[in-house]
């Protein structure tokens, strides 16, 4: 919980090295994924910009971001469905944009939507994705569809989504793969099969030396399921760190504000959020020191309060970013340039 | 029996409240010295939790005297009154009193309706 922000650089250092020594022996590998300098334009638009970003080997990492900040853009790239335009990606030790077969083999992958045989019977689509893997763990198969209540005799076109859901994960486990990559898995999921889901999820990540990378918009569930998050804002990395250690990290305040805030109040290093509601101003600070503790003392504004934060709450502060006035729904992005960034992006738990 | 409900969207991080939950259950008599705890991977199956959180909140409860882990067989409640001195105790006690006493004061309590709250609690946790 501490942030020793010192020994993480060295952290951080030494794995880029083992890393580039490790080769192609994927069960040593430091990190599943790295990202290096990933740069993807569409026409003239950055939807991914310099992005640097490891995802440490057995953990299960959560990528969030808003819908378009590039979280879909970078799976594809290191699922290797799409090229970068600059730097590159490197997935279990291959570079992804020439990814060799027998390396996707070991990658479990999943959409929202997966597409699906609507006439075949679910065990038909076991018979036929099998086909494709050497390894396949058929009980396993058959826990995940029984976990989602789902006859294996019934065609897909008569499941409800939650349960094709479950049938793709199935086919996705099934092969036993070292690494899962899941975009937005629980997207339109109802309850129950989303609490299947975690469930699978948290079995699979249990077996040690598993790396899950997923993106999702559902912040309670990434809580209980993440040993890690990612928040991407505008196609940039904005944080990389331990969920407890980044929930720790923020701190909210408030504070009362008559008129207009003053202008010197964004220079509060740190401020990553800012609004106003009614008579308060409500401020999401990251890495609190002594210089924020000092720039707020100067400021002097009246009933100061500080308050602990929960997960969701750390997030928010990072995806909304509102500043200076009410006005919610304008997002002016300009503060929190990147000093804990780079700090945060090597510790462990 | 061990009673663990894990609320998410909560100020206290999930490894904490397994960690207070533990402890509550034990204090309650719910768990006895000795009983065994659920394995990493089976509480944090149950909860919907990651494994290393669970891992995490179990390491705490062993470096804080309340669980033992022993080679191959898992974690078990400790025997708590071998692992801290008398004086060390008197020391915790101290610690969580100084800020109940406090508060009782600031509400308007007198020593007498302190002392009934307390020996109220104390009959719930020990039948």
């Amino acid at each position: 919980m501490s942030r020793d922000t010192g020994s993480n650089q060295s952290v951080t250092a030494e794995t880029h090295g083992q890393d580039a020594n490790s080769g192609g022996n994927s069960s040593q590998l430091e990190h599943a994924i790295r990202l290096e300098r990933l740069t993807r334009y569409f026409g003239a638009k950055p939807v991914v910009k310099d992005l640097d970003f490891n995802v440490l080997s057995g953990k299960v990492t959560a990528l969030l971001g808003l819908n378009g900040a590039g979280k879909t853009t970078t799976i594809r790239i290191l699922m290797g469905l799409l090229s970068p335009t600059r730097g590159r990606a490197i997935t279990l030790g291959e570079d992804a944009d020439q990814m060799p077969l027998q390396t996707r083999a070991r990658i479990g992958y999943a959409v929202e939507g997966h597409f699906l045989y609507p006439s075949m019977r679910v065990s038909q689509c076991q018979d036929f994705q099998r086909a494709g893997y050497k390894r396949w763990n058929e009980h396993l198969f058959q826990d995940i569809v029984r976990h989602f209540a789902i006859d294996p005799s019934a065609k897909i076109s008569t499941l409800s989504r939650g349960q094709r859901a479950g049938v793709s994960l199935a086919l996705v486990l099934a092969p036993d793969p070292e690494l899962l990559v899941l975009d937005d898995p629980a997207l339109g999921l109802d309850p129950v099969s989303r609490r299947a889901l975690n469930e699978t999820l948290i079995e699979f990540a249990g077996h040690g030396q598993r790396t899950v990378l997923l993106s999702s918009h559902l912040l309670d569930d990434v809580e209980r399921i993440a040993d890690r998050v990612a928040v991407m804002v505008g196609g940039k990395l904005k944080v990389d760190t331990s969920l407890d250690e980044f929930t720790s990290r923020v701190t909210l305040y408030s504070a009362r504000c008559d008129g207009e805030p003053p202008s010197t109040i964004s220079s509060i290093p740190g401020l990553i959020e800012l609004r106003r509601l009614g008579q308060h101003l409500h401020m999401a600070i990251a890495d609190v020191d002594q210089e924020t503790q000092a720039a707020l003392e100067r400021l002097a504004l009246p009933e100061l309060e500080q308050t602990e934060t929960t997960f969701s709450q750390a997030v928010m502060a990072f995806l909304t970013r509102e500043r200076g006035d009410a006005s919610f729904f304008s997002r002016p992005i300009h503060a929190y340039a990147s000093n804990s960034d780079s700090d945060s992006s090597g510790d462990t738990v | 029996m061990l009673r663990i409900q894990i609320t998410t969207g909560n100020k206290v991080p999930i490894y904490q409240q397994v960690v207070d939950q533990v402890r509550a259950s034990i204090a309650s008599g719910g768990l006895e010295i000795g009983s065994p705890l659920p394995s990493v991977r089976a509480l944090a199956t149950e909860l919907v939790v990651n494994p290393n959180t669970v891992a995490k909140a179990y390491a705490q409860l062993v470096r804080d005297g309340v669980l033992e882990s022993q080679q191959g067989r898992g974690y078990f409640v400790a025997k708590r009154r071998e692992i801290y001195t008398k004086a060390e105790r008197n020391r915790r006690l101290d610690e969580a009193l100084q800020p109940l006493v406090a508060e009782a004061l600031v509400l308007g309590f007198d020593k007498d309706e302190l002392l009934q709250a307390i020996e109220k609690h104390f009959r719930r946790l020990v039948k």
